[in-house]
């Protein structure tokens, strides 16, 4: 027994230091001036002070938050209301929206994202430089996320709460919004979170949907990995640390929060 | 029109069939028809017949495979031992290991491509290997938690069940465990295949200049033929339909998100 627990730790020690190797030998030569990892190198912020007064540098991180944020809404908007809506719809109408539901998400966000440019950009004719064809390709790709993580919390819900409401003299307007949605908002808020995430890391949808001078953070490394431009090369090192502590700030505080959440539920 | 719950999936219905119906629509017509609009099947024959496009598609099948293997070969070992060991806080040990999905993988390919440079001189040198190094290690989290979850959730009393009745700890493994994390392994699976077969990003930023379905695309849609790059889109569609038929319709929902 005391052997088979042994090779279990080992194991995920060693996996551990392979998935983490390379981000925290990256992290530590970002405190440095050298150019490749393995130069020697002396302590140095100047990747950090590249990473926050290059204009461009600092538009690409602002502009990828923004549309993040933007398409986690909008996607959120639509796809909680769209679950809601299949839950209470006929058994017809609900298979065919989680079927269509379903196509982004197994669907190449290559062949998304290749789509979505061809109906709007080359069929309608829309400019890239609206932002409508990014807003809308990410929008298809986040949207479905929400519905699948919102529509089972409306299965866990007690049904008759909302009639409740309603005998009470709630008019179903504000039965829903005071009464459905306060019960599935932890599915809406993981929906969200997933939007957000999908969005910061999507590389295929932007590439072909983004006005030319527009760089998401995946767009814009993929450039700057073709290109030998030491400076901002050295400069994503810093931002891929700084991302790093935010994840693990998130991932921790998210964990305490889960269980505080479970306690509370654990005592109802 | 009285409002009535179900009315509220109208706006969503609306934008599936804009977005993602539509597009397919016209996707399905541009590959089957030439830069004038007439209907033509040149598109199709000529994807089946020229040698480097069928090169490509054998190359993404070959590259996805061997990716998906080494992804197995260190998530089960891995999901395995988390589901099975004693320690304490599980759940902050699991979110370690899925972590590395909430970080940009551009961000995670630079710093791996950092890594390989050092311990390869030149990224040239092996692209194949590079490559299958690069989408591991960008997949991995992806067939790690469905083997877990599934792992995690079957009843221990099977393996106390098969030990008691006198098998040794391999067999226990190979009869009673391994067949019950199949569906979690078919999951996984899907999460990693489809996905190493279209992620040109990774071979790109790795120096490997060889096309995979995903690059072909993006090489007919800088040429602006959108005819080539539909019937491409389409190919790789109805490969991901085969694959998810074939994988099962398995209950498994995403959790934590996806990448392709």
């Amino acid at each position: 027994m005391k052997k088979k627990a042994f090779w279990g730790i080992l194991i995920l020690a060693l996996a551990l230091l392979l998935i983490y190797a390379p981000i925290l030998i990256l992290a530590a030569y970002s405190f440095t001036d050298a150019t490749s990892i393995g130069f020697h190198g002396s302590f140095s912020l100047q990747n950090y002070i590249t990473l926050f007064t290059t204009p461009e540098l600092k538009d690409m991180i602002i502009g990828t938050l923004i549309l993040a944020l933007a398409v986690a809404l909008i996607s959120t908007v639509l796809g909680s209301l769209g679950a809601i809506g299949a839950f209470y719809s006929r058994n017809r109408s609900r298979f065919i929206l989680g079927t269509v539901n379903q196509i982004p998400v197994v669907n190449a966000d290559v062949v998304t994202g290749f789509s979505v440019c061809i109906l709007l950009v080359v069929v309608f004719g829309m400019s890239k430089d609206s932002f409508i064809p990014l807003l809308a390709g990410q929008v298809a790709l986040c949207a479905p996320f929400v519905y699948l993580s919102v529509l089972p919390k409306l299965s866990q819900m007690d049904p008759s709460i909302y009639e409740a409401a309603l005998d009470l003299g709630a008019s179903p307007a504000t039965a829903l919004w005071k009464v459905v949605i306060p019960v599935i908002r932890p599915g809406i808020l993981s929906g969200f979170a997933m939007a957000v995430t999908l969005s910061l890391d999507d590389y295929f949808v932007a590439t072909y949907t983004k006005p030319a001078t527009f760089d998401t953070i995946s767009t814009y490394v993929v450039n700057a990995t073709r290109g030998a431009q030491t400076s901002v090369k050295t400069a994503l090192w810093a931002l891929s640390t700084l991302l790093f502590v935010v994840v693990l700030l998130l991932v921790l505080i998210g964990q305490r929060g889960g269980k505080k959440q479970e306690r509370k539920e654990a005592e109802a | 029109m009285r409002f009535s719950r179900k009315h509220l999936a109208l706006p969503y219905a609306l934008f599936l069939l804009l977005l993602v119906v539509l597009p397919l629509v016209v996707i399905v017509v541009y590959a089957f028809s030439d830069s004038s609009g007439q209907p033509t099947a040149e598109n199709f024959i000529r994807f089946f017949t020229d040698p480097n496009t069928l090169g490509t598609l054998f190359y993404s099948l070959v590259l996805a495979l061997i990716t998906t293997l080494v992804c197995l070969l260190i998530a089960y070992p891995v999901a395995y031992s988390l589901a099975f060991s004693r320690i304490k806080r599980r759940s902050v040990l699991l979110l370690l290991f899925i972590l590395p999905m909430w970080i940009n993988f551009t961000l995670r390919l630079t710093a791996l491509k950092e890594l390989l440079t050092l311990l390869e001189g030149n990224l040239a040198y092996h692209p194949f290997l590079n490559s299958v190094i690069g989408m591991s290690y960008d997949f991995l989290p992806f067939m790690i938690l469905p083997i877990y979850n599934q792992l995690e959730r079957l009843d221990r009393s099977f393996m106390e069940a098969a030990s008691d009745l006198g098998a040794s700890g391999f067999q226990v493994f190979l009869k009673v465990t391994l067949p019950l994390s199949i569906p979690g392994v078919v999951s996984g699976i899907a999460m990693v295949f489809l996905p190493a077969m279209t992620n040109y990003v990774v071979l790109d930023m790795l120096y490997n200049s060889t096309y995979i379905m995903g690059s072909l695309i993006g090489s007919y849609f800088a040429a602006y033929d959108w005819h080539g790059g539909s019937m491409i889109s389409l190919v790789l569609l109805a490969l991901i339909c085969l694959f998810t038929l074939l994988s099962g319709n398995s209950e498994e929902k995403p959790e934590g998100g996806r990448r392709l």
